[in-house]
């Protein structure tokens, strides 16, 4: 199966083939495949893997029944640490905020409602950037792909570590976009059944990672 | 051909270093001394700020006279005296500065409070001639996935509590290993005989990671299987690196991933770790990329990475007003801006 599919892209976790087309889909699907990472131990690489793939294929399906816009799942292979979904037409957010044309007003209001809407089902994303949100071509709607990384907890805590990832990839990736990130917050606030204590968690974990600078 | 003299004593480190750079730019800096005083404490016992204050006052006359002696240079030589504002322990860093201070308005020269991260930074470009790479900077009091990008070296990712080397720190405290040379070699020398691997939590969030709950499980086993004879310290080392690393070396790809960069830079005193250099060579093999490393005359905290980062900054026309000399314990390596970058 997976001859017939174009590798796109090697990420830090696996590598994603486009497979074209599939079924009766002419857009095709995306092939996730996890390797194997010689670095590390294989029994801790075969426990992670197992676990992510499991993982990733809960969370996509428990956001994508709670009317999130995900990539839709179709096909979980786990001997061979696989997913098969679906493959969104559209852009990534790095390169359209990168690009500078876009109404980023708008696009930090769906950033903040989709967010919510995922904590309320409480699925933790893990690994919140830029690169991980897209618009789909046709209607804009916003897409939050890769579920690597993610899992499901009820703490806000870890929501609130969540956001506070993205906000570092913000400051990071986007420098000058407080305000963008002020606004997403607002938004989630708005969107989110259980923002309080999220948002007065990421006060502490904000001020956590400050004090990270203590030693040399 | 200007030369900067460089302090640094933020932990339990001393260190004066003496650079040369090139005025065109071109040829590598040439580093004209190198010394180090460490600190070293008992068995079991970390070191405590009012000591180690005290060991760089004690020492830090007889280091600087070798630095001087061995470089060959008169203080007329230097144009620069470049010292560690933070971030580090409060006492031992102004221990430094105070000798920094008064060397400045003895041989009547410029200062340049130097930013530590940064200084780890430049000295391994410096040193292995990387670009613009991925940084991973980890220490006994720093864990940090660092890219450079509109003069500033911004933080990807890093730890949510306690830095990498603290963990192994504190770690062979429990284990009563020796701290000389240092306690995180002596677990690196116990952990290549270790054969089997314990499990242990794995966290990694996005590009951070946290490594106290790890600690704390790692300690239960410690009291409860040592004594019972069911794992060995050897074993233990053995899998607090294997966890710790693959922590370490996920977040460096991801970084790598995210900015699309091939080169990772690796500095800090938990850097010169050669399981972690093999661990981060495996990873950038993987995908095409290329490590940098240096050995612990530069991982190791030392003054000349110092002098190095503080004559980029004075090249560019910096110097910090003697009034404002002050050390600080808390300066983030994205507070410094970068003028001598593109």
């Amino acid at each position: 199966m997976i001859d017939s599919a174009v590798l796109i892209k090697q990420g830090a976790e696996a590598r994603v083939y486009e497979l074209k087309p599939f079924l009766t889909n002419p857009n095709g699907c995306i092939v996730k495949e996890r390797f194997s990472k010689t670095y590390r131990h294989p029994v801790l690489d075969k426990q992670l893997t197992h676990r992510r793939v499991s993982q990733e294929a809960r969370c996509l399906f428990r956001c994508r029944k709670a009317g999130i816009d995900t990539p839709a799942l179709y096909l979980v292979d786990p001997e061979a640490a696989t997913i098969y979904m679906e493959r969104i037409l559209g852009r990534i957010l790095k390169d359209i905020i990168i690009e500078g044309k876009a109404d980023t007003d708008v696009l930090a209001d769906a950033i903040g409602a989709a967010l919510a809407k995922m904590h309320d089902v409480d699925v933790v994303h893990g690994d919140l950037t830029t690169s991980n949100l897209m618009l789909r071509d046709n209607n804009a709607s916003l897409v939050i792909i890769d579920f690597g990384l993610s899992y499901v907890s009820k703490l806000p805590e870890d929501k609130a570590v969540d956001l506070y990832v993205l906000e570092r990839a913000f400051s990071s990736t986007h420098p000058q976009t407080e305000a963008l990130f002020e606004r997403i917050l607002t938004s989630y606030k708005t969107h989110c059944k259980q923002a309080k204590p999220t948002l007065s968690k990421l006060e502490e974990v904000r001020l956590r990672g400050r004090k990270r600078s203590m030693l040399g | 051909m200007p030369i900067a003299l460089g302090l640094e004593g933020s932990a339990n480190k001393l260190g004066i270093g003496i650079i040369q750079h090139d005025d065109t730019g071109k040829s590598p800096a040439k580093v004209l001394s190198n010394i180090r005083d460490t600190y070293i404490t008992p068995p079991g016992q970390g070191f405590l700020p009012r000591d180690t204050a005290q060991h760089h006052r004690d020492c830090i006359l007889q280091v600087l006279r070798k630095a001087m002696k061995e470089a060959n240079v008169t203080p007329k030589d230097i144009d620069v005296i470049c010292f560690t504002k933070g971030p580090g322990m409060g006492a031992p860093l102004t221990s430094v500065a105070v000798v920094a201070r008064t060397l400045a308005l003895m041989w009547n020269k410029p200062m340049v409070g130097v930013n530590h991260c940064i200084g780890h930074i430049e000295m391994g470009r410096e040193i292995t001639g990387a670009g613009n790479p991925i940084v991973l900077y980890v220490s006994g009091g720093n864990t940090q996935v660092i890219a450079y990008s509109q003069n500033r070296y911004r933080i990807f990712g890093e730890t949510l509590d306690i830095a990498i080397g603290n963990c192994l720190d504190r770690f062979a405290r429990i284990l009563g290993l020796s701290n000389d040379p240092s306690p995180g070699h002596n677990i690196e020398q116990y952990a290549k005989r270790g054969k089997n691997y314990v499990p242990l939590p794995y966290t990694v969030k996005g590009m951070d990671v946290s490594f106290s709950g790890i600690l704390s499980h790692i300690e239960s086993l410690a009291e409860e299987q040592l004594k019972a004879g069911t794992v060995t310290p050897e074993d233990l080392c053995y899998s607090l690196q294997e966890t710790l690393f693959a922590m370490l070396v996920e977040i460096t790809e991801r970084a790598m991933a995210h900015v699309g960069s091939q080169e990772v830079l690796l500095v800090g005193g938990v850097a010169c770790n050669e399981k972690l250099q093999e661990m981060m060579g495996q990873m950038a093999e993987q995908r095409g990329g290329k490590v940098f490393a240096t050995d612990e005359r530069f991982c190791i905290d030392n003054g000349i990475m110092i002098a190095q980062a503080g004559l980029l900054a004075y090249s560019t026309g910096y110097e910090t007003p003697l009034e404002k000399t002050t050390c600080t314990q808390r300066f983030r390596t994205d507070e410094v801006y970068v003028a001598w970058r593109e």
